[in-house]
């Protein structure tokens, strides 16, 4: 059985050329054509140009699955950004009105010099008549008036605490000696201020049924420099 | 002696022209590929029985090439292309599998 079988293999490869071998020829010589032409492709162009419609949506699926993903988490990242900025505004907001509310206590307080309108009020007494409770009645009539800042003789600032006290025959203020003539500088409006000083029966009448005399003088920029003691409560807590 | 020269001159012709495969094709050449590589082990197969014949040959071949393109095309066409593809593959796959059986035993007589 094998012995012909061989011979005609043998035969195959030898047989004369007819036209149905040549057929036979040109189809293999297609498949083969074809087969390394596939391979080619498969070699040099990846996977994509030769991929089913299916398996393409499917890997855009994949992927616009995988974008929405990223945009997600893009969006959580710019709301925490968002947040953070947030947060971070409003840090500054408030440090920026604790600022602005320590420097106005600090002008209260008398700690930092303080700038604007105002009057001089200069209070010559040649006798030495003006007591404590004249000044202390001029200030009062100031802070009426809305002065904002007082300071007297360039050397005492006028806070909360200040006291005037009379110690032998001086006026001491906060325990400072005073001398005539005294000036007093008084930050606000310089028109109520100088009314204030003005009006029947207040400083000047005062002053000059002691002997004295008043003057005041009116001005756009007026300097307040001298400073009050910063002092911090002993006994004062501020209640809950 | 010619159907290999054919063979050994298309494999030459396809390495060396480096053509392109137009797109609408690209799916269905490696199907035709297997299907066509079905048709050649079972023509050696005849031959080894004894019973090859050129117009069985040339019948079946492009016959088989063309029904595989075909149901490719349709799976295609009805969305299941993907998976008729590797089903036609198998298929064939097995044929050539016991084609080349069949072969083995004639030459090796095992």
């Amino acid at each position: 059985m094998p012995e012909p079988k061989r011979r005609s293999l043998r035969s195959a490869l030898t047989s004369r050329p007819a036209w149905g071998q040549a057929l036979v020829a040109v189809l293999l010589g297609a498949l083969g054509f074809a087969a390394a032409l596939q391979v080619r492709v498969n070699d040099a162009e990846g996977v994509y140009p030769g991929a089913r419609r299916g398996d393409l949506i499917e890997l855009l699926d994949s992927l616009d699955a995988a974008n929405a993903r990223a945009e997600k988490q893009i969006n959580e990242l710019e709301t925490t950004k968002r947040e953070l900025q947030t947060s971070t505004t409003a840090t500054q907001t408030a440090l920026l009105e604790a600022r602005r509310e320590a420097s106005t206590l600090a002008i209260l307080a008398g700690t930092v010099p303080a700038r604007g309108p105002g009057v001089v009020i200069r209070i010559d007494d040649p006798e030495a008549a003006v007591s404590a409770v004249t000044m202390l009645n001029a200030i009062e009539e100031l802070r009426d008036a809305g002065a904002e800042a007082i300071e007297i003789n360039n050397s005492a600032r006028v806070v909360a605490q200040t006291y005037f006290a009379v110690s032998d025959g001086t006026l001491t203020i906060d325990g400072a000696e005073v001398r005539p003539p005294y000036v007093i500088d008084a930050v606000g409006s310089a028109a109520t201020l100088s009314v204030a000083v003005g009006f029947p029966g207040g400083l000047q009448d005062e002053v000059q049924a002691l002997g004295g005399s008043v003057t005041v003088e009116q001005t756009d920029a007026l300097d307040v420099t001298a400073l009050a003691e910063e002092r911090t409560p002993e006994y004062a807590q501020p209640a809950p | 002696m010619i159907p290999v020269l054919g063979l050994v001159a298309g494999v030459v012709a396809g390495l060396l022209l480096q053509p392109t495969v137009p797109v609408p094709l690209q799916p269905y050449l490696p199907i035709a590929v297997v299907a066509a590589l079905d048709a050649v082990f079972g023509a050696l197969r005849a031959y080894l029985d004894g019973i090859f014949d050129d117009k069985v040959f040339v019948i079946s071949f492009v016959s088989n090439v063309v029904i595989a393109a075909l149901i490719v095309y349709l799976g295609d066409q009805l969305g299941v292309g993907g998976q008729l593809s590797t089903g036609v593959i198998v298929v064939l796959g097995i044929r050539i599998f016991s084609n080349v059986a069949a072969i083995r035993r004639h030459v090796f007589h095992a």
